[in-house]
């Protein structure tokens, strides 16, 4: 992993005396609120519905233990105890006040973490493959480059003042576990003819009220010309990119103004400038990024006990069944822990059990953990032998879940019950959602299936990208779900459509469950998925199980 | 024909906790809206928010939210001013914690 240079821990350092200084101005009402608000969210720092809120980075969702303890002891020192992750791989403390912030901020500092960019116009935390380093499909692991465009892009003197927010997601495998192509630029990672590594790069994406796929800019572009690349693309972007509607002001919208064509030769042009200019300084820090990522020296031990122990315990045979996913190496898996308990608010960990996960990274985990854009946390390298000890573990702190990938693996923004820009609540919906699929006892049943729900259009729960999406709004002043249905966030994005009215509160989760148990009618056989049976037939066989009422109303 | 004014209380957040606070007739900062100050007229409500505006180190981003007189003060009309008054539905944190 890498670890922050004396150059880090200086910036770092010095941006956190400088938030400390703004923040004593703040109280004592020599910044007004209007003046203080840019620097407060270059910090991370947002006012919600009924605190401040701090979201910390996260790059590339990677941590090791001493981090993940450290976020745990900020968690308890100047919030209530908990902590919550988020669709980008950042963790959000929903109540700090004010004054203690920049002693959050130094504690982070600490452990080489910062808040840094996770908010304001500016290039966001990049994301990556949660997988990263592990997966068995990957071509490279995506953090080295992911490392090399966080320290290209923080404090970037030329990209502070984008026209709006920029995100960047990188994975290194065929299969796009990273979102790509609803991200402001996409980079997948992939092979020339000549065995040569590269990306395809994506522009363009992205989510929240006009929702739209990325598209493909560069087919590809060898992995050494990354940066002057995406400099070429952002500083583009931030010459034409519209500053008088901020609803018109992302990258997607510039696109889609301008055309990919238009694009493609201002970036070529603005690349053909810049890239001189990159004289070799970059790769060789790449290099050394690289050097830091060296695998772990996996270890080569029997599995015997591994068989024996699912072949003993159901239950760790079930959790081993939909929480483990292939590891390149042979022996070992991805463990990923669900913060998805049923009834739970997912994406929340206490700080025990951050505490738990800490210690078995460092025990059975060669030191290493992720967040996932789907809330739940990886143990990116576990022996198979160590899963059953680690299975025990987890049950002990009430993280065994055994829901990955299934119905109450649902990602949910923090909606109303926190967010300032919410328009109705998300995070009953998930616990109701999930709770009653634990009652019927079918989630295995039903298998593969992505719930995503947002609590306002600016998507942060990726609603438009799953199976069955959940946009709750604000109608009439009463809380409203529209349900979307097809939506697809792997390297087949889709946008899902809208199916129809939207429900009230009371009446959503029964229609989720209707349109879930429906599906199982549908199916061709137990393996055809929901978003494989919704590609089959299309959206009326399921609008039909949606509004019965009107199918008969319509029949008379 | 202009829309008729609805009456309204100022409300913002407290500059150090972030928690929602409302404006009292005494010019104080109260954590329960019935103690609030609900207002009927439209030009005194807007002089009322300038004046909660100037106090830039007591509270932040203060506005006008509608609310309605209750059994004992104002009550919020919008699910959302009902939150505010109460904190997250998820645990039992914020003022349905603090103020019971």
């Amino acid at each position: 992993m890498y670890t922050y240079t004396d150059f880090d821990e200086a910036f770092v350092r010095s941006r956190v005396a400088q938030f400390r200084g703004q923040v004593e101005r703040r109280i004592d009402g020599s910044l007004t609120e209007d003046e203080f608000k840019p620097l407060r969210l270059m910090n991370g720092l947002y006012l919600q519905l009924h605190a401040y809120m701090l979201r910390v980075a996260v790059p590339y969702g990677t941590l090791n233990p001493a981090q993940m303890r450290q976020l745990a002891y900020i968690a308890d020192r100047w919030d209530k105890g908990y902590g919550h992750f988020t669709t980008r791989q950042n963790i959000q403390y929903n109540w700090p006040k004010l004054q203690d912030v920049p002693d959050m901020l130094d504690a982070l500092a600490d452990v080489g973490m910062h808040a840094i960019q996770t908010s304001g116009n500016t290039i966001r935390n990049v994301t990556a493959d949660h997988f990263a380093g592990a997966a068995a499909d990957e071509i490279e692991d995506p953090r080295p480059v992911a490392e090399l465009l966080r320290q290209w892009s923080t404090d970037h003197p030329e990209f502070q003042f984008l026209p709006r927010k920029f995100k960047i997601a990188v994975t290194g495998a065929a299969h796009d576990r990273a979102v790509t192509k609803a991200h402001d630029i996409g980079l997948r990672m992939m092979r020339n003819d000549a065995g040569e590594p590269g990306f395809e790069v994506i522009v363009g994406g992205g989510l929240g009220r006009t929702p739209m796929v990325g598209k493909v800019l560069r087919s590809f572009l060898p992995k050494a010309e990354l940066l002057p690349y995406c400099e070429a693309i952002v500083s583009v972007y931030n010459l034409l990119g519209r500053r008088d509607n901020k609803y018109k002001a992302r990258i997607k919208i510039t696109v889609h103004e301008n055309g990919l064509e238009k694009i493609q030769e201002l970036v070529e042009a603005r690349f053909d400038t810049i890239r001189a200019g990159f004289s070799g300084h970059d790769q060789e820090l790449l290099a050394q990024i690289e050097a830091a990522f060296a695998p772990p020296s996996f270890a080569r031990k029997a599995t015997d006990g591994y068989e024996a122990a699912r072949l003993a315990n159901p239950a760790f045979r079930s959790w081993t069944d939909t929480n483990l996913a292939q590891h390149k190496a042979d022996g070992y898996a991805i463990v990923s822990i669900s913060i998805k308990k049923h009834g739970a608010t997912p994406g929340d960990a206490t700080s025990d059990q951050m505490r738990v996960m800490a210690d078995l990274a460092e025990q059975y985990g060669h030191g290493e953990l992720r967040i996932s854009h789907e809330q739940n946390v990886i143990l990116p390298h576990v022996h198979k032998s160590d899963l059953a000890k680690v299975y025990a573990a987890l049950r002990q702190a009430d993280l065994a879940t055994a829901n990955i990938g299934l119905a109450s693996d649902i990602i949910a923004c923090p909606g109303m019950d926190y967010c300032a820009l919410a328009t109705a609540r998300s995070i009953p919906i998930a616990q109701e959602i999930a709770t009653r699929f634990d009652e019927l006892k079918i989630e295995h049943e039903i298998g593969q299936l992505k719930i995503k729900i947002s609590g306002c259009i600016n998507a942060c729960g990726h609603h438009h990208v799953g199976h069955i999406g959940i946009l709750g709004l604000d109608r009439a002043g009463v809380e409203n779900y529209q349900i979307t249905l097809g939506g697809d966030g792997t390297e087949t994005t889709t946008i899902g459509e809208r199916a129809g009215p939207g429900f009230s509160a009371e009446e959503i989760v029964p229609a989720i469950e209707r349109l879930v148990t429906g599906y199982l009618g549908l199916r061709r056989d137990a393996d055809e998925t929901f978003l494989q049976t919704y590609r089959r037939l299309g959206m009326e066989p399921f609008k039909a199980i949606l509004y019965p009422s009107e199918e008969k109303a319509n029949a008379a | 024909m202009a829309k008729s004014f609805t009456p309204k209380v100022v409300t913002a957040n407290a500059l150090l906790e972030g928690d929602a606070v409302w404006l009292t007739e005494a010019n104080t900062w109260t954590r329960d809206i019935r103690e609030a100050e609900l207002m009927t007229d439209e030009a005194h409500a807007d002089l009322r928010l300038l004046e909660a505006q100037a106090r830039a180190d007591e509270i932040a981003g203060a506005y006008l939210a509608d609310a309605t007189s209750g059994a004992s003060g104002p009550e919020p009309t919008h699910f959302r001013e009902t939150f505010r008054t109460r904190g997250p539905s998820n645990y039992a944190h914020g003022k349905q914690a603090e103020l019971s």
